[in-house]
């Protein structure tokens, strides 16, 4: 499973594993795109402790979960990032859009 | 310059073949004993090079990607990565942070991480032949013992 999402009164926690490349990404989009549509968080944790790689697919990613939360309001933190997404994520500039913890 | 060491790939542009790409850079670059950083980011900067071929220039069928590894002295590797299709008519834009033609499954960042990642980024393209990509990094020297 790409993505186990957990939580309840609309604060819902995404947690993503695996590599996070152009192959699997759609499928992690997809899965993200159904439980935000489904618990309609004010408040998306994504937590990236089990990702072992991350290209620039992974900031598409996470692009549509910001937006998906911006038009209902809510806000997404990124927590537990990988030193190698942490760069890739800080290199593209994502860091000045949502906030890493 | 003449190569030390070199070796080439040919794969179809299967998304399923970007794993096996950025792993097979890695492992022919582990011969200048990176550390973790620098494998990971030869590794992702093949990953946009590879994902370019896959999602742009073979848009509606399968085609051939090639990667060419040479290492050569001064711990310099240089990974060509070639295809032989649609190409790009402006490669200016298509280097510009979040430009895409991808639509909204794409971030427009591939060109922007390679360059990040990368001592030297290189792109020759004829629309309708291909595109070309020549990726270099110096690998630092490790003292022994040192991490």
């Amino acid at each position: 499973m790409a993505v186990t999402c957990t939580g309840e009164n609309r604060v819902m926690t995404a947690a993503i594993s695996g590599e996070v490349d152009h192959h699997r990404a759609k499928e992690i989009m997809d899965e993200l795109d159904r439980q935000i549509g489904a618990g309609l968080p004010r408040v998306l944790t994504v937590d990236l402790g089990g990702v072992t790689f991350m290209d620039s697919s992974g900031i598409a990613v996470l692009l549509r979960a910001h937006r998906h939360l911006a038009a209902l309001d809510g806000r997404i933190r990124v927590v537990n990032i990988p030193p190698q997404a942490a760069k890739l994520l800080k290199a593209a500039g994502i860091d000045r859009l949502m906030s890493f913890v | 310059m003449k190569p030390t060491n070199e070796a080439a790939i040919t794969f179809l542009s299967r998304s399923a073949n970007e794993g096996f790409a950025r792993t097979t850079a890695a492992c022919f670059a582990a011969q200048l004993d990176p550390t973790l950083e620098e494998i990971n980011d030869i590794k992702t900067a093949v990953s946009e090079a590879v994902t370019n071929c896959i999602v742009h220039a073979y848009p509606d069928r399968l085609g051939k990607v090639s990667m060419r590894l040479r290492l050569f002295s001064d711990q310099l590797l240089e990974i060509q990565i070639k295809d032989w299709g649609v190409g790009i008519a402006d490669v200016e834009q298509a280097r510009a942070p979040l430009f895409t033609t991808g639509g909204e499954e794409r971030s427009g960042m591939g060109f922007t991480i390679m360059e990040s990642f990368m001592d030297g980024v290189k792109v020759r393209s004829t629309p309708g032949k291909g595109t070309t990509v020549t990726l270099r990094r110096r690998i630092s020297i490790r003292l022994g013992g040192s991490v």
